[in-house]
């Protein structure tokens, strides 16, 4: 049976169902978590773990948590669902059932529906945004239009900022491995966009031109 | 007894009408990485000149060692820069006539080592560096990381307790400038070299041990 676009599988996005959503009851959780996956990627990215050769859910949680350490880590029970949608839709086939003395483990292989799929997902590109305002903007604009210590909110906003991308390079320095280090290098430069725009905005609230608008409820 | 290699003390000093430092007061500790950030004209650049003993500020005090460098010479502050300091500019700076290994010697040589020994610690030292292939290329055959691999062994043949370094990586690409910051860290780290580097890039501030942010000739 060949696979069917993820795209086509969540027509609505999630931002759209909660819009339109009454109450919390009207979405299914189910509806919820393949609206995030989908969202995510996360399925297309347990499909490229799975080009390597067949493996369990453990196994592919651990793996994704190694490629992407600047990303939160993938909770067990989004990689099981991901894999119940896969294998419902072709893209993924139970290749054996293991047990090593402990429980059950299910172990996965990639189908050539599953391979067409990740193809055309790996040929295309992704849109480069809008994206959203994040509690960083919110709260730095907020900071800079009411001009309550706005010079302490943006040091201290730094010196977090600094503390992350000290772990994720000294992450990056114990690996070797050249993926590795260029999803590291993903997360660093965001947080470099965010110091640099943290910069600019320090710099804005020290332009002569900025004092004009401080505090400008407008 | 204390472990405060520089110190600065309500140092000033002005270009004509510019004031670039406006009472700046510093402590850099033995083996410290210290990292300058802050804007363009912000005063980084002098600052780190003026801890180096090259320029001369107009009022304050800096010490090294607990030795006031005002109270020095110039021929006494020349000496300390070649003995005790290195320095790393963000174009390597190198003399183009001289090849790799040459332009690594010439601090010995310039304290009268002779022409076999300068060479031998040179090319030690081009070797620490992953750059002993290059000890016989003049720079205008090298790349800019492979340039500033051979000014990072010029500034550390010396064993000097402090590393001046300005922009190191500013001309470089991410991977080439990554490497030569390594490079550079591992060393001083080998030797117990303090680091006060000035940058543009978050990333080389966040391997520093702390971060003076400068603004407007003040740390912010």
């Amino acid at each position: 049976m060949p696979g069917r676009s993820l795209s086509a599988r969540c027509p609505v996005s999630c931002v759209d169902l909660l819009r339109s959503t009454d109450s919390v009851q009207d979405y299914s959780l189910s509806v919820f978590t393949v609206c995030i996956v989908a969202d995510v990627s996360i399925s297309h990215v347990l499909l490229g773990v799975l080009s390597s050769g067949p493996a369990h859910g453990y196994d592919l949680k651990r793996e994704h948590d190694i490629r992407f350490p600047g990303a939160k880590e993938l909770p067990y029970g989004q990689v099981y669902a991901a894999l119940q949608r896969l294998e419902r839709d072709g893209l993924v086939e139970v290749a054996e059932t293991v047990r090593d003395g402990g429980p059950e483990r299910t172990v996965y292989a990639l189908t050539e529906s599953g391979r067409a799929e990740l193809d055309t997902w790996l040929a295309s590109p992704e849109s480069a945004g809008p994206y959203p305002a994040d509690e960083l903007v919110r709260k730095a604009v907020t900071a800079l239009r009411t001009g309550v210590d706005a010079r302490s909110f943006l040091a201290r906003q730094r010196e977090v900022h600094l503390a992350r991308l000290r772990e994720l390079l000294a992450a990056q320095d114990a690996t070797t491995d050249p993926a590795g280090r260029a999803a590291i290098d993903h997360a660093v430069f965001h947080l470099d966009a965010d110091l640099r725009w943290l910069e600019a905005a320090e710099g804005r609230l020290n332009a002569p031109s900025s004092s004009n608008h401080q505090g400008d409820p407008s | 007894m204390t472990d405060q290699l520089i110190s600065a003390r309500a140092v000033r000093k002005a270009y004509g009408r510019t004031e670039a430092l406006r009472g700046v007061s510093l402590d850099i500790s033995a083996g410290e990485k210290l990292a300058i950030t802050g804007p363009s004209g912000s005063g980084k650049s002098t600052l780190l000149l003026s801890l180096a003993g090259i320029l001369r500020p107009e009022a304050g005090e800096i010490s090294y060692d607990g030795r006031r460098l005002d109270d020095l010479s110039e021929a006494e502050r020349t000496r300390l820069r070649r003995r005790e300091f290195g320095v790393v500019l963000q174009f390597g700076q190198l003399v183009p006539e001289l090849t790799a290994v040459e332009n690594v010697a010439l601090p010995l040589m310039l304290e009268r080592h002779a022409r076999a020994s300068a060479d031998r610690i040179a090319r030690g030292w081009l070797e620490r560096l992953d750059a002993g292939a290059l000890a016989d290329v003049v720079p205008g055959e090298l790349s800019g990381g492979e340039a500033q691999r051979v000014a990072l062994a010029r500034a550390l043949v010396t064993s000097p307790r402090v590393i001046f370094a300005d922009e190191p990586t500013g001309a470089l690409d991410t991977v080439a400038g990554e490497q030569v910051l390594v490079a550079l860290y591992d060393a001083a780290k080998e030797t117990g070299a303090a680091i006060v580097m000035v940058t543009h890039d978050n990333r080389v501030a966040a391997r520093a041990d702390r971060e003076v942010r400068m603004l407007d000739g003040t740390i912010a």
